[in-house]
């Protein structure tokens, strides 16, 4: 209703200015320009437990940026974006990435997990420790302590859906587009999981409450960043 | 490349002008400028051609190496893939002619005589001359080669047949440079030049929207190109004819993407993103003048209907419509389907909605979409897409009352239109 009332006086103003739009309030807001995403990546105080749309706010400009381009380009693939995105240039959507990373993100109420004692050690375990004999790192090696993510280019795992999560393991498990024709640091560690894991994974994820910030650039070790460097060099892409 | 004595050689031309001023110029026309410099020039022109003529649109896939093809292009008869033409020896085009790539340009042949689909639209490019097809050809030869194989076409058959080409060639085909009209100005003969041919808007507008001709378009670029999208006549006023638009309105939208009473979408904001944007004020000018004049006026076409009183069932239908626009879709579009000017476009009066097939329009609703980010608007509002947000019938309600409402006149339209609507290359 509140916005409404916006373009009714856009539109007032409209008629006195003739012509004029870019003067007209309502439009010079990334805000305005971003509908059309917000119609699936909720407003805050909208969000959905149970949808399959993922957060995208406060998520690093650098990690979001690769997947708008990823879905512009082919290289992830989602039809309704990539339609969107089609005939948009790279500096809009830099713009765009930034937007979303700078919006605050709501504190859901976290799904208890049903998981048994076990499996959640095991987890646990994966998460903050690793697996050296299997050669994986601990995720909040890269996602960061708090698993929010690391600037610029790493995304936070926290308040997510659960059915997005177990897409995003199913596709780099997979191999196919998904993500990139190049295997990246992701994909490579998802290939080396066990099954009952990822079940186990994408169900304690959205069991912790979102909280806390992303880490700063340097956060990752020179030999995790050397795994990622096809996604940290942003490696740029002609069109 | 440029080398270094050659670049010595133009600085002491310069210097040898400017001392001498005037007297020397005739001796610098007759002696040849160094070489390098016309065949960059020749190599900057060709690049600009190309853009007209976007041969990069389709001879390179999404996010892969410019001009190494691999899109697959999918229409009624088969899919096609686009040849690598980068000056790779092995894959690409790097061991043809000038003359190879004449006879590719201008008669649809390819290097091993075998005669070209018309998915590539030589039969537009035929009118472009030989000189601006040498600046193209100079320009492909200075791009870095690109070994890449691309998969075959995969054609379904009848027309995966030669022969059938063969024959499809003879009664289609008609070979021949453009040939100015001297009786028009230089404007309007270069518009047709950039239209007609090297722009090839005649393979989406089929030649019979333009021309008007009834020709059978079996194989003709309409159908072949523009299979998901409706590409509008150029010609009916009722369509995307624009004989009634002022010069500055056509060079707006063709150049920008958008103007005050229009917006492009769908295929046509690709073409402007990848081509039209980039075109000298001149051609953009000379492309609106032409097209100005190849309207009809109003007056000539038919009338429209009579608005017969409204049946009490359709005024049923349309105020659900009503209910649908009023939830989802005033916010921009406004109450009384007035839109934001260059924003969010009218629909009260718009062509594209009440356009005879409501293809577009329902795809619009389905999919959304950003208008063309280019030099002239470059962070466009967009379109939320309703596909997975509005039942079918729903769209089918809106879509029949925006077509219907604040004086506009189209039919009404069925979710089985809707379903027939869907479809995409992603
Ligand atoms: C029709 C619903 C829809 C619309 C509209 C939409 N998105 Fe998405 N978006 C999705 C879905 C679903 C995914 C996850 C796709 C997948 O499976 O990888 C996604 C993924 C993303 C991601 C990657 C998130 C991550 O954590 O990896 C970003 C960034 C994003 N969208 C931004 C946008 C922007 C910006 C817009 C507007 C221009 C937009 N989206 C419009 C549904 C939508
Ligand atoms: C070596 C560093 C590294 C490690 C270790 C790592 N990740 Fe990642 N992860 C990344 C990078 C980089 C991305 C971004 C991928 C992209 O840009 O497509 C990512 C993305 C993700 C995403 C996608 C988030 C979204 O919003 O779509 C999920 C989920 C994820 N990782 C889960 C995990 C889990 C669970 C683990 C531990 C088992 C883990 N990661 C370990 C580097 C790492
Ligand atoms: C609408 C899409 C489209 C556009 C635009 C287009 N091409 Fe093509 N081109 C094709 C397709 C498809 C083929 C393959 C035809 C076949 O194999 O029968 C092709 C074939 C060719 C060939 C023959 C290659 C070979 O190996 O035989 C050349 C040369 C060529 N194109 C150059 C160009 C140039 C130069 C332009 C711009 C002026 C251009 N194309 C624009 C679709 C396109
Ligand atoms: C790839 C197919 C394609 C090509 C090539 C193409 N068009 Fe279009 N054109 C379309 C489609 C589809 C539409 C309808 C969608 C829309 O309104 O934007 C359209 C719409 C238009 C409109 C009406 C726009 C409006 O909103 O009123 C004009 C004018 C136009 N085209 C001119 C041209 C010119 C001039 C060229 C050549 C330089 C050209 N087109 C080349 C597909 C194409
Ligand atoms: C967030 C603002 C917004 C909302 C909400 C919205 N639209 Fe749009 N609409 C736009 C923009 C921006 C465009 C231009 C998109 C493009 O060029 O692809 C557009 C284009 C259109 C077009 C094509 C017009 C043309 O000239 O080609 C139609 C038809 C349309 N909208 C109908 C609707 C209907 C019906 C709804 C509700 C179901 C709706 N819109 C909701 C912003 C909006």
């Amino acid at each position: 209703m509140k916005f409404f009332a916006f373009i009714f006086l856009a539109m007032i103003s409209g008629l006195a200015s003739a012509a004029e739009p870019s003067s007209s309030g309502l439009s010079d807001t990334l805000e305005e320009r971003v509908k059309p995403c917000i119609i699936c990546h909720r407003d805050a105080d909208r969000i959905d437990r149970d949808a399959y749309f993922p957060r995208i706010a406060g998520k690093p400009a650098g990690y979001l940026f690769n997947q708008l381009r990823n879905f512009r380009d082919g290289r992830r693939y989602y039809q309704p974006m990539a339609i969107l995105l089609e005939n948009m240039s790279d500096e809009y959507m830099r713009e765009i990435a930034e937007y979303f990373a700078a919006q605050p993100y709501a504190y859901l109420e976290p799904v208890v997990p049903a998981l048994t004692p076990d499996e959640i050690k095991s987890v646990e375990t994966l998460m903050y420790s690793g697996d050296p004999e299997r050669d994986l790192p601990a995720c909040s090696a890269c996602h960061g302590e708090k698993l929010m993510g690391v600037q610029p280019t790493i995304p936070g795992l926290l308040g997510l859906p659960h059915a997005y999560l177990a897409a995003q393991f199913g596709g780099w498990r997979n191999g196919g587009i998904m993500r990139g024709q190049i295997p990246d640091c992701m994909s490579e560690i998802a290939k080396k999981l066990t099954q009952e894991e990822v079940n186990a994974l994408v169900q304690w994820l959205p069991g912790l409450p979102v909280s806390g910030q992303s880490t700063g650039a340097d956060a990752l070790t020179p030999e995790l960043a050397q795994r990622c460097r096809t996604i940290l060099s942003g490696k740029e892409v002609t069109r | 490349m440029r080398n270094l004595s050659e670049a010595r050689l133009t600085s002491i031309w310069r210097i040898i002008v400017c001392v001498a001023g005037g007297l020397l110029s005739l001796v610098q026309m007759a002696s040849a400028q160094p070489l390098t410099d016309s065949d960059t020039e020749q190599v900057r022109r060709g690049e600009y051609l190309a853009r007209a003529g976007n041969c990069m649109g389709c001879h390179t896939t999404r996010g892969g190496e410019p001009y190494a093809g691999g899109r697959k292009l999918n229409t009624p008869f088969g899919q096609f893939v686009t040849p690598n033409i980068t000056p790779d020896k092995e894959t690409g085009i790097g061991s043809w002619s000038g003359e190879d790539f004449w006879q590719a340009l201008h008669y649809g042949k390819s290097k091993d005589g075998r005669n070209l689909y018309p998915a590539f639209p030589y039969t537009e490019y035929t009118k472009v001359t030989r000189p601006d097809a040498d600046a193209i050809f100079a320009y492909l030869r200075s791009l870095p080669p690109i070994a890449q194989t691309n998969p075959p076409h995969k054609i379904n058959p009848p027309y995966d047949n030669q022969a059938l080409l063969y024959l499809w060639r003879k009664w289609y085909f008609n070979e021949g440079v453009y040939q100015p009209d001297k009786s028009k100005s230089d404007e309007w003969n270069r518009g047709n030049y950039l239209v007609q041919g090297l722009g090839h808007c005649n393979a989406c507008h089929t030649p019979r929207n333009v021309w008007g001709a009834s020709q059978d378009d079996q194989l003709t670029g309409g159908k072949i190109m523009g299979s998901y999208w409706y590409a509008p006549s150029l010609i009916s006023p009722l369509e995307a004819g624009v004989s009634e638009w002022p010069v500055e309105d056509i060079v707006e939208l063709l150049s920008t993407g958008i103007n005050s009473h229009a917006v492009t979408s769908g295929s046509m904001a690709t073409i402007v993103r990848q081509s039209l944007q980039y075109l000298s004020d001149y051609d953009i000018r000379s492309i609106a003048v032409y097209l100005q004049s190849l309207g009809e006026k109003k007056g000539d076409a038919k009338a429209p209907r009579k608005a017969r009183k409204m049946p009490e069932q359709v005024r049923q239908y349309l105020a659900l419509g009503q209910e649908v626009y009023e939830k989802h879709c005033q916010d921009c579009h406004g109450q009384s389907g007035e839109g934001i000017p260059k924003i969010y476009p009218p629909l009260a009066g718009n062509r594209n909605v009440t356009m005879s097939p409501p293809l577009n329009t329902i795809r619009n609703v389905l999919y959304g979409g950003y208008p063309p980010a280019t030099a002239g608007n470059p962070r466009p509002h967009g379109m939320p897409p309703y596909q997975h947000f509005i039942r079918d019938t729903e769209i089918a309600q809106v879509v029949s009352y925006i077509r219907n409402a604040w004086g506009n006149r189209g039919s009404l339209v069925s979710p089985e239109d809707v379903d027939n609507s869907r479809g995409s290359e992603f």
